[in-house]
């Protein structure tokens, strides 16, 4: 960078996603994930091990209630694998997305007081969560192990279904974090969207139960093809859920790349109005 | 000559007042509602415009144009609200500008505030990597550099204990070491050197000049107009948002010093029938200015300076005494003095008409600060007039490096003093036990 020569103006209509600079500062990123995740096991008392807890008693009470009780179906796979399967990506996503979505506000006195892209923020928070999703997958590997429900080839497809889970978190981080910015009642949003957002994703129940003709409607939720994915891929569904899939993924991109352009255009008023 | 390292032209900032556009969606939504379904006003006839009185705008930053040579050091003063830190932030990115550009050649580090990016719950070490990836230095630079930072930041054994537990004292000087060792070809700092003690504040102000001889472009804000005195080659002032003044910080900073003090150096009375004073005296004229003339209207620590009186005496009385106070911010007394008898031999009485007494008080004697002059005229043990706060006059802090600390000095007076230090004996010194 030395020697260049920046040239500073005002920015109007669409900006330019500049994705190599986002590149050039993975450093950054690196440092800003640590700090996140560091901070988090300092100062909490179980540490790690929340990355277990908060997936593992959702199981325990989903499997009571919804399993045990309600009987809800599984797809002939033991409700305690059907939920966790579920779960792990679930509890990655919405804790993802709250962090992503409070990732702006409360960076405040590093907006108003250095540079840097601002999509660090937001991309550090999802890329944080990734190591507590890490923890609760062996978790859920363990589970599934001793229930000796082991997957098929179709585990292979398994990091496309994690990518999808992030591109979703990250895609709809990038509008909320914009959003609360501008609008604090984000936050107040926020929980409250996550705990719809957990009723209209299949993670209680399967996407089966919704009708044939309605599944790419039902896709329209990027995480409804997410989470189809990982049972399919985990504990086996005799066919991949390609309607639901497909929409899915198209949402989840659109959603992405909207944010994308969203938070470049919100952007330069951050420090303003932060 | 090579192009400028920063170069900005017709630069402007417009806000909004309060916070934001809509504080929250609330406002929003009634903002839409508010007069807005244009076709139920059209309808009515009172198509609804968006009145200014309702959007309220304010330029923080308005028509700055100036350019920066390499290895130069630009200092920029002013009053709170007048667009200084507006203009580091746009120039460090942080915040676009409405108008107007800046062009910058190389890497900006930019030093807004002490201890951008610390996390109170790492340690000092794990901070210096954190910060230093912050202010956009990359983790091999910091790896190389560690060592300096951390003698630079004086913390030693304290490294590895969390930045929470650390003196603020310690925060900022680490904080400040990696800042310090951003090498950047233009360095944005904002009156961070304000905070820490005097000596923290010295090695600041060296680094600064260190920074400078090495080629690097300097931009910085200060209130320490000794500092900006001393350091920079350049400086300009701001006032609501715009430039006021530019050239030598010599000038511009007495310009500026002129226009914010209080002071009453000068009272004029030319009318001998609503002058100040009775019927046996009446004041004309009261001044204070430095001694020796071009040294600008500045009285520093160290310059001489002359308090003058002009007065009519009305009647040939046996001698009038004319005394001055002069006291200090806090009201102390810092000396008293009489002026010699108008008419030397003390015989002759001293006629009516126009004198003028004039008192030379020496350098090196008062700290500074603002200071005030009481007036009064006696004949005899008898007071004819007394006149208090005739004059009020600021003594600036003296710009040298190598003086005392920087900041208000303790004390009435700050006197030059002269020291001898031998050595007596040397070896050993018997020390007595117990």
């Amino acid at each position: 960078m030395t020697g260049g020569i920046t040239v500073l103006r005002p920015s109007r209509g669409w900006v330019p996603l500049r994705l190599a600079e986002l590149w050039a500062s993975r450093e950054l990123l690196y440092f800003l994930v640590w700090r996140t995740v560091k901070v988090r096991y300092k100062q909490t008392l179980l540490g790690a091990a929340w990355a277990i807890v908060q997936p593992v008693m959702t199981m325990a009470v989903f499997s009571l209630f919804f399993g045990r009780l309600a009987r809800i179906p599984s797809e002939g796979i033991p409700y305690p694998v059907f939920a966790l399967t579920a779960l792990v990506p679930w509890t990655y996503f919405a804790n993802s997305l709250t962090q992503a979505s409070n990732s702006l506000v409360e960076q405040e006195s590093l907006l108003t007081r250095v540079y840097f892209p601002r999509l660090l923020l937001p991309l550090a928070a999802v890329t944080a969560g990734l190591l507590d999703f890490a923890i609760s997958f062996g978790v859920l590997a363990g589970l599934i192990v001793w229930y000796w429900h082991l997957p098929s080839a179709a585990v292979l497809a398994l990091p496309f279904f994690i990518l999808l889970t992030v591109v979703a978190a990250l895609g709809a981080g990038l509008w909320l974090s914009a959003l609360n910015v501008q609008y604090r009642d984000v936050r107040y949003v926020t929980p409250f969207l996550v705990q719809i957002w957990l009723f209209i994703t299949p993670v209680a129940y399967p996407s089966s139960l919704v009708p044939r003709r309605w599944q790419a409607v039902y896709g329209i939720n990027p995480m409804a093809g997410a989470i189809e994915g990982f049972r399919w891929a985990l504990v086996g569904l005799p066919e991949p859920p390609l309607r639901l899939l497909a929409a899915s993924t198209a949402t989840a991109v659109v959603l992405l790349i909207g944010g994308l352009v969203y938070f470049r255009r919100m952007e330069r008023s951050f420090a303003d109005v932060v | 000559m090579p192009p400028p390292a920063v170069r900005v032209s017709g630069l402007g900032k417009r806000y909004r007042f309060g916070r934001g556009r809509h504080n929250t969606l609330r406002d929003l939504i009634a903002a839409r509602f508010r007069g807005r379904p244009r076709w139920v006003a059209a309808r009515t006839g009172t198509v609804p415009e968006r009145s200014e009185s309702e959007t309220r705008w304010f330029w923080a930053l308005r028509d700055v144009s100036f350019e920066v040579h390499c290895g130069k050091v630009l200092g920029v003063i002013g009053g709170n609200g007048a667009g200084k830190s507006t203009l580091l932030k746009i120039l460090s990115r942080i915040t676009d500008p409405t108008e107007g550009e800046a062009e910058i050649r190389g890497r900006v580090g930019a030093l807004l505030e002490v201890g951008t990016g610390f996390h109170s719950e790492l340690s000092g070490r794990e901070n210096v990597y954190l910060s230093g990836a912050i202010l956009g230095l990359r983790r091999a630079e910091i790896k190389r550099k560690f060592d300096q930072i951390v003698e630079f930041a004086e913390v030693g054994r304290f490294l590895d204990m969390p930045v929470k537990h650390y003196s603020s004292g310690m925060r900022m000087r680490l904080a400040f070491a990696v800042a310090a060792h951003l090498e950047p070809a233009v360095l944005l700092v904002d009156e961070v050197i304000a905070v820490g003690d005097a000596a923290f504040q010295r090695k600041c102000l060296s680094l600064m000049s260190h920074v400078a001889s090495e080629g690097r472009t300097v931009l910085f804000i200060s209130h320490n107009m000794a500092a900006v005195q001393s350091l920079c080659d350049v400086a300009i002032w701001l006032r609501e948002g715009r430039i006021v003044d530019a050239g030598p910080p010599g000038a511009v900073v007495a310009n500026y010093l002129r226009s914010v003090s209080l002071s009453l150096t000068e009272r004029t009375w030319d009318d001998p029938a609503s002058a100040p004073g009775n019927d046996r005296v009446r004041l004309r004229r009261a001044v204070v200015r430095p001694a020796e003339a071009g040294a600008g209207e500045t009285i520093t620590t160290r310059s001489p300076f002359l308090i003058e009186f002009e007065y009519w005496n009305f009647r040939p009385t046996g001698g009038l005494g004319l005394h001055f106070n002069l006291l200090n911010q806090e009201g102390t007394l810092v000396f008293n003095a009489s002026a010699p008898a108008a008419n030397p031999d003390g015989a002759s009485p001293q006629p009516p008409g126009l004198f003028r007494s004039v008192c030379r008080i020496p350098g090196d004697l008062l700290n500074d600060g603002t200071h005030r002059v009481e007036l009064w005229i006696a004949s005899g043990e008898e007071v004819v007039y007394r006149l208090e706060d005739l004059l009020a006059f600021d003594v600036h802090d003296i710009a040298d490096l190598n003086g005392p600390p920087f900041g208000k000095g303790v004390g009435a007076v700050r006197p030059v003093l002269q020291w001898h230090t031998e050595l007596l004996s040397q070896g050993d010194v018997p020390v007595r036990s117990g």
